[in-house]
């Protein structure tokens, strides 16, 4: 059914997508992530955990080169960040608040702006980025509501316009910032089932979450952030059983919200303790 | 009768009230976009100093005012990327230093009456010359080309700044375009709209047009309608009135804007009444809800238990019956309704409908 992956899957010669070494990021004067560790290879699915305020939205924004790295070295695709300019490589997916409401736009036109960083200065997209954006509206499930404006859309909708902007520009890693986050159970659902078809199509992802919700079967690695380090990496299984020594290691009160009652179904994720009475109706 | 087009200078006035309608509200629509709506009336007070200096050098006031008016652009521009230091009051400085400065230094030169400085701030259709017309046309065609190629950069920068730096897009240098494209747009708009209004026709046709739009591209198109309607009409009416054209087009303008938002807030309440809300299910309509879609005129029905459903803002709207997938016999089925009851399959899109897959 479809002529080509919407992601390529041999772009870079080694695996490694992100490689932090001894990194630290601010902003301004202050450091809010010091002396990070971390690899991210091709195929993975990672999660970054931690309270609001903990450093992982500076960790994501450093990766992305939008905030002042401070110390260490960030590579990119084997690259040094500071050389690297094809950042349409990396897909960023950021919050839903974004998508500005201050002139109308249909979902088809936000997602066409994936596009642009793959076509030329003056160019317009051709047939084939037009086929790409539909494609990319396709896999989010929103083929048809391409002309429907997106201020009319809900707010997992919405979210799910901004993935497929992503998409647009044929990323290798998907960055995605709190994607869950205002988004009922029900179409937190819909969305965890948008990244299982990403997932089949090994596109790398990096979700950025305070709450893991419905897309921890998704995950093949956690990352735990806290007061501006790493506190855990590993897979969800070993997560589950260093839950509770992490837990009585830290007295922080973030810790009991966010390491208690591991169980694998939607409302019970071990960081939506205090979400579920946030969620909408 | 008064034959408008054999006046010498209302075809001059006319041809800048064309040029302009175009180009103001093209310009504007990002402008409203980056909720910047109000930089083009600092940029006119900036342009203000330029004629300032034209006159009292005796250079041409419309290229003097477009080289202070890009300058300020370019200079604002700079200031807004920095952030941190306090650009918004960086900017008044700049503004209000062009519009006092611009006063003052006009008192000073031979052609300084309050006349003319009236002229300048509010338009009128009797200063058009003839050189500024082939300026202005120029200026124009640039405007509209550049805008017209830079569109899907613009739109993606004004839509999200950080995403667009994060995919690589050259965001300073496009958001410096923009204000270039602006303080030129003040400029070909001197002479028929005046220095203080000019912001005017670059905002107030996209408020009308974001009224009726319903993409970006329609919102472009609606807006150079209203702006060009405004603009020619208000040249037009200012000549039998004896009113300034400035003033008498953005009267113009934003009588459209009231009198769409009247008809368009009128419409929407009978097409409330009229239309049929579908009953609530929980799950949504798509490629995989096991509903089969149909093609309805220019949009996608879902046949839900014999019915069509169509997404509509946060609700599905009833779109009648659906022959091929009659309605089940007896008492309408709620939403989640048993799927066994449902009668007809026969057009084989896919599987027939099932509900209540989740909820």
């Amino acid at each position: 059914m479809r002529s080509a992956p919407l992601v390529p899957r041999d772009a870079a010669p080694s695996d490694a997508v992100v490689t932090l070494r001894g990194a630290s990021f601010g902003y301004g004067d202050g450091t809010v992530l010091s002396d990070v560790d971390l690899s991210i290879r091709k195929g993975e699915i990672v999660a970054i955990v931690g309270p609001n305020g903990s450093g992982k939205s500076t960790l994501m924004k450093g990766v992305l080169g939008l905030n002042e790295k401070v110390a260490g070295t960030v590579t990119l695709f084997g690259i040094d960040s500071t050389e690297f300019h094809d950042r349409a490589r990396l897909g960023y997916v950021p919050q839903r608040h974004t998508l500005s409401a201050s002139v109308r736009a249909t979902a088809e036109e936000i997602v066409a702006t994936g596009r642009l960083p793959r076509i030329g200065w003056l160019g317009r997209l051709r047939a084939t980025d037009r086929q790409i954006v539909a494609r990319s509206l396709d896999v989010v499930g929103l083929a048809d509501r391409a002309a429907t404006e997106v201020s009319t859309l809900s707010g997992g909708q919405q979210r799910r316009v901004l993935i497929a902007r992503a998409l647009a520009g044929q990323p290798e890693v998907l960055i995605m910032d709190e994607p869950t986050a205002g988004v009922d159970a029900a179409n937190q659902h819909v969305l965890a089932d948008v990244l299982d078809r990403l997932v089949e199509r090994d596109v790398t992802m990096v979700i950025v979450t305070h709450e893991l919700g419905a897309l921890e079967r998704l995950l093949t690695r956690i990352v735990v952030i806290d007061g501006g380090r790493i506190r855990f990496d590993g897979t969800p299984r070993a997560y589950a059983t260093a839950r509770d020594s992490v837990h009585h290691d830290h007295d922080s009160h973030h810790h009991d919200l966010e390491l208690e009652g591991h169980h694998p179904s939607l409302s019970h994720g071990p960081l939506d303790v205090d979400r579920t009475d946030r969620s909408r109706p | 009768m008064i034959d408008l087009l054999s006046v010498d200078f209302m075809q001059r006035a006319l041809i800048a009230a064309l040029l302009v309608g175009t180009v103001a509200p093209m310009v504007g629509i990002f402008l409203v976009q980056r909720r910047l709506s109000l930089i083009g009336d600092g940029m006119g007070h900036v342009a203000l100093a330029g004629v300032a200096i034209g006159l009292v050098s005796g250079a041409a006031p419309v290229l003097t005012a477009l080289l202070a008016a890009v300058i300020a652009a370019v200079v604002i521009e700079l200031l807004r990327a920095r952030g941190r230091t306090n650009g918004d009051v960086a900017l008044a400085v700049i503004f209000y230093g062009g519009i006092a400065g611009g006063v003052v230094i006009i008192s000073k030169s031979p052609s300084g009456t309050p006349a003319n400085l009236m002229k300048y701030l509010f338009g009128s259709i009797l200063t058009t010359q003839r050189t500024d017309l082939y300026v202005f046309a120029g200026l124009a065609l640039l405007i509209s080309v550049t805008t017209w190629a830079l569109r899907p950069r613009l739109f993606a920068v004004a839509n999200d700044e950080e995403y667009a730096r994060a995919v690589g897009l050259p965001v300073l240098p496009l958001n410096i375009v923009l204000a270039v494209l602006t303080a030129t747009t003040v400029v070909v708009a001197m002479r028929v709209v005046g220095l203080l209004l000019i912001s005017a026709l670059m905002i107030v046709p996209n408020a009308a047009s974001q009224l009726v739009a319903r993409s970006f591209s329609g919102g472009v198109r609606w807006a150079i309608a209203f702006g060009l309607v405004s603009s020619v009409g208000g040249v037009a009416l200012s000549y039998p009135l004896d009113t300034p054209s400035g003033g008498t087009i953005v009267l113009l303008a934003v009588a459209l804007f009231v009198v769409t938002a009247v008809v368009t807030s009128v419409l929407a309440r009978v097409g409330r009444r009229r239309h049929d809300v579908a009953e609530t299910h929980a799950h949504e309509h798509g490629a995989e809800c096991g509903h089969p879609a149909v093609t309805h005129g220019d949009h996608v029905d879902y046949v839900h238990d014999g019915h069509l459903h169509a997404a509509h803002e946060g609700h599905y709207d009833e779109h009648g019956v659906h022959h091929d997938h009659p309605a089940p016999p007896g008492p309408e089925t709620a939403g989640a309704g048993p799927a066994g009851t449902t009668s007809g399959t026969t057009s084989g899109t896919t599987s027939g409908p099932t509900t209540g897959s989740r909820s």
